[in-house]
């Protein structure tokens, strides 16, 4: 049986008219009860207009940062309402919870959270135009059909557009969604075909779109200076000599409140260029009292790790069997120490925002936000007043990657604006302030330790993991799941940990906890595989042999398929085929396997590595098979999706880290933080295995497998075993 | 200082220091804003612009370096015909994710191709490597440089 969540059986729709004949339909689509109800994440709704001139306007209701969803909902809805897409024309939506639900981007979430929802509007739609069409030509609504943008009745040449039947449309009634039948996969027009993105022909000609594009009348240019080390607070800054420097229209002090993620002590710098704000910044002379926190660096967060670990005694947060049983009878036993750094999103489009704080204490902004309820909320909280003065438009964004999950820069910009009313301001953060004031990818360090039996099984399985206290209240990245694979798969588990003080910011990074820990599991798996005279891909499906796929499961969207050891096998084989897996590779090359699962995908990768003459890594093939549903919705954008993941993987793998030196990051822009480019680009081959379930998300899921298939890729061509990232080419010397 | 700067065929009078990057003069004192900031050191090629024909990173050259040269930019760069011939093969590829860089990749690659009519694999590699794609859509950004370089040799056989 399909694998779906449930067809909502409640679905509210309004309709009204639209001047000169149109017809417009709201549809709500209450959310399963989940564990994210509490979060104000009820219903998901969609607006639906069709003009009389047969246009379809569709409003866009979440945060585009690349991931394609403002083409990609839209086309679920035309689908079922079978619009003619060359007649659709899309809308972004402003912020506003009461009216368009969750607006969200993170979590590959979007993808199985609007499936049903957006279809079933669709198609409530189209049922309207059918009812209308059946009453203007009296006939029995099961006589008629669409076409793309029209309904006809077969066999007749009846037949009238969408925008000549929608002031009728409007007058009738709502359908019952029991009544409401979706289409069957075969007879898709729209979802399945590789459609191009909605703005990309604005972008192509460099019209404005994206935040820091935004420009007003009157609008001024702010910079903010702050202390590169974290938890720090001002003391003092000269002020006037910031004011006296070329443009510069005023310098003003703005205190935190208190919480790192919406706003820490600093000085504004106002002018009406921003580079001549950003440069005024050298005059300001501050002075910071970092306290306790500028005696924090990796080094001494590794050192930490190495006491912990001698001391023992962690946390226990998974147990089952007896571990030291289990050790203690083990006929093989292996032991490990892996580690990964903190990392920066770095989206090409700096953290900007631009704001107008009204006289009457209402604040209008301009946001490229993937949380902008989160941002109104924290902005309204801020300035003391209600979320309904708080006016968001949701911009374009040059890229997310999780970062534009926190909204600090809103709430500075709002602080800013709110010294001077009336002025719209836009605060823009140079790429220095990106790179080292991020919400990193937490940093960890993990004591593993496993046991094989007599007969080569994996028994027993060990982590002591050291990461970071983040305090309360917020998602916290630096967790390792208590089910972290292969933890199901064997008698004896203990995972344990110790979770250091900081005043480090950190955040969700895409594919947060598995872009870590498919590193750290799939190579750690990897040496007990060669160790017991197998291959890691072997390994994984003699763990998962025979399991069964588990019972649905409540997750952050409702209902959803649990873990499925058979799509793990089905991905995991398809990629062995796909790739020269086991044939002999040409001189100096190797191959390496990895598997991760996660945002409800699963991927297999497999890399071809060599090292060139410096000892660096050079990737020539990634071999990718994914599992995310029976349906790929929008071709071009998936593969965008999964070939970027894949490149942003293996840059994390192979150069990327930031460190922590005197409180602060000391990386700072791309020359020392130095993203993928083209000539390192490998082939990527990538298929999919269409599983009968309701396809997912794509966003991050191909990210976390690439990792280990790098690094196990080079141990196989050289016998080194990176346990450490980034991979560093004196290792192989 | 006042600087008479053509840009895009149009003289233009900036008042501005001279050590303000060009960048800067078109974004926040032209309100031209499809030329992007993207690290301000000339490593990220965001903000690439044609100087005289030559790509040219805006964000380290300063309005006193421009002198009598032609700067052109994004916004015109559809008048040239291998500028629209990459701006459509650009849609036909859907080569972008975010597109907040590809304003510089068009720029870049335009350059390339008046340079260098047929480049191989490899040189467009190599002269694309400036400029970075956080979202990582290289290798559509390397099909699209090389269908229009294929095309245009149709087009002259």
């Amino acid at each position: 049986m399909p694998k779906q969540l449930e067809l909502s059986r409640r679905l509210f729709l309004k309709s009204s008219a639209v001047a000169g004949g149109g017809f417009a339909l709201a549809i709500s689509v209450p959310f399963a009860a989940s564990a994210n109800a509490e979060a104000g994440a009820q219903e998901l709704t969609a607006f639906v207009t069709i003009h009389p001139d047969n246009k379809v306007t569709i409003i866009g209701k979440n945060p585009e940062i690349g991931q394609g969803i403002k083409t990609m909902l839209p086309m679920l809805i035309a689908e079922e309402l079978d619009a003619d897409w060359d007649d659709v024309s899309i809308e972004q939506a402003d912020t506003n919870a009461a009216k368009y639900g969750l607006q969200l981007a993170g979590g590959s979430f979007a993808t199985p959270m609007n499936w049903m929802p957006m279809r079933q509007a669709g198609a409530a739609a189209r049922a309207m135009l059918m009812g209308a069409a059946a009453q203007r030509w009296n006939v029995d609504v099961s006589a008629l059909a669409t076409e793309p943008g029209r309904v006809v009745q077969p066999g007749t040449n009846r037949s009238a557009t969408f925008g000549e039947l929608a002031s009728d449309a409007v007058l009738q009634p709502v359908p019952d969604p029991a009544s409401l039948t979706l289409k069957d996969q075969a007879d898709f027009r729209i979802i399945g075909r590789a459609i191009g993105g909605i703005d990309s022909p604005k972008i192509v000609r460099g019209e404005p779109i994206f935040g820091v594009d935004t420009q007003l009348e009157g609008m001024v240019y702010a910079a903010y200076e702050r202390s590169p080390v974290f938890g720090a607070r001002l003391v003092s800054a000269d002020l006037e000599a910031a004011k006296a420097q070329p443009g510069v229209i005023d310098a003003f002090i703005v205190e935190g409140n208190g919480n790192a993620t919406e706003l820490v002590d600093g000085i504004a710098v106002i002018a009406d260029n921003w580079w001549l704000a950003n440069k005024a910044r050298s005059a300001l002379a501050p002075v910071w009292d970092n306290g306790e926190w500028e005696s924090h660096s990796t080094a001494g967060y590794a050192a930490a790790a190495q006491e912990y670990w001698a001391a023992g005694g962690g946390e226990v947060f998974a147990e089952k069997g007896d571990v030291d049983t289990g050790f203690a009878e083990a006929a093989q036993t292996f032991e490990a120490e892996y580690h990964y750094p903190f990392l920066a999103h770095v989206p090409m489009e700096p953290m900007n925002c631009t704001a107008l704080y009204n006289d009457d204490g209402s604040i209008e902004m301009w946001a490229p936000s993937q949380t902008p309820q989160g941002g109104q909320g924290s902005v309204a909280n801020y300035l003391g007043i209600t979320p309904d003065k708080v006016t968001v438009h949701i911009t374009r964004m040059g890229g997310g990657f999780g970062r534009r999950l926190n909204n600090d820069y809103m709430v500075q910009v709002a602080a800013i604006a709110k010294q001077m009313p009336g002025t719209p301001v836009q605060l823009i953060w140079s790429r220095e302030d990106d790179v080292r004031s991020d919400f990193y990818r937490p940093a960890g360090w993990h004591r593993l330790r496993a046991g094989v039996d007599e007969a080569g099984k994996l028994t027993t399985w060990a982590d002591h993991f050291v990461s970071f206290d983040l305090g309360g209240g917020q998602f916290n990245p630096a967790t390792m799941p208590a089910d972290e694979f292969p933890a199901k798969y064997v008698d004896n588990l203990r995972f344990e940990q110790h979770m250091m003080r900081t005043a480090v910011p950190m955040g969700a990074l895409r594919a947060p906890t598995s872009n870590a820990m498919a590193f750290v599991m799939q190579s750690f798996l990897d040496e007990v595989a060669h160790a017991t005279g197998k291959d890691l891909p072997t390994l994984m499906l003699e763990l998962t042999d025979g399991v069964e796929a588990e019972p649905m499961t409540m997750g952050f969207i409702g209902p959803q398929p649990g873990f499925s050891a058979p799509r793990l096998q089905a991905v995991t084989r398809k990629v062995l085929e796909m790739s020269p897996w086991g044939e002999e590779m040409p001189e100096g090359h190797a191959l390496g396997f990895g598997f991760y699962y996660s945002h409800m995908g699963y991927f297999a990768e497999v890399v071809e590595a060599s090292l060139n003459a410096g000892n660096r890594p050079v990737v020539h093939n990634v071999w990718c098979a994914g599992d995310v549903g029976r349906q790929i919705i929008n071709p071009f954008g998936a593969l965008n999706q999964v070939n970027g993941a894949i490149i942003d993987g293996l840059g994390q793998a192979m150069q990327l880290a930031v460190e922590i030196e005197g409180g602060a990051a000391k990386q700072s822009n791309f020359h020392n933080y130095p993203l993928p480019r083209m000539p390192m680009t490998p082939d990527i081959h990538v298929e999919w295995v269409l599983s009968d379930n309701d396809p997912t998300g794509l966003g991050e899921p191909a990210l976390p497998p690439v990792i280990p298939a790098l690094t196990n890729a080079l141990f196989a061509l050289t016998g080194k075993r990176v346990r450490s990232l980034p991979i560093r080419p004196e290792m192989f010397a | 200082m006042t600087f008479s700067i053509t840009i895009n065929g149009e003289t233009r009078e900036i008042d501005a220091p001279g050590d303000m990057p060009l960048l800067w003069a078109l974004r926040n004192e032209l309100g031209m804003v499809g030329t992007k900031f993207g690290c301000g050191i000339g490593m990220c090629g965001a903000c690439t612009v044609h100087v005289d024909g030559q790509a040219t990173r805006s964000c380290s050259l300063p309005l006193s370096a421009v002198g009598d040269k032609q700067v052109s930019t994004i916004e015109a760069l559809g008048q040239t015909p291998v500028g629209q011939a990459l701006q459509q093969a650009w849609l036909d590829e859907d080569v972008m994710q975010c597109g907040y860089c590809q304003a510089g990749q068009l720029m870049n690659a335009t350059a390339l191709l008046n340079n260098n009519p047929n480049p191989t694999d490899d040189e467009i590699s190599a002269a694309m490597s400036g400029n970075i794609c956080r979202c990582a859509c290289y290798g559509r950004i390397h099909e699209a440089i090389a269908k229009v370089a294929r095309d245009e040799e149709t087009a002259n056989a």
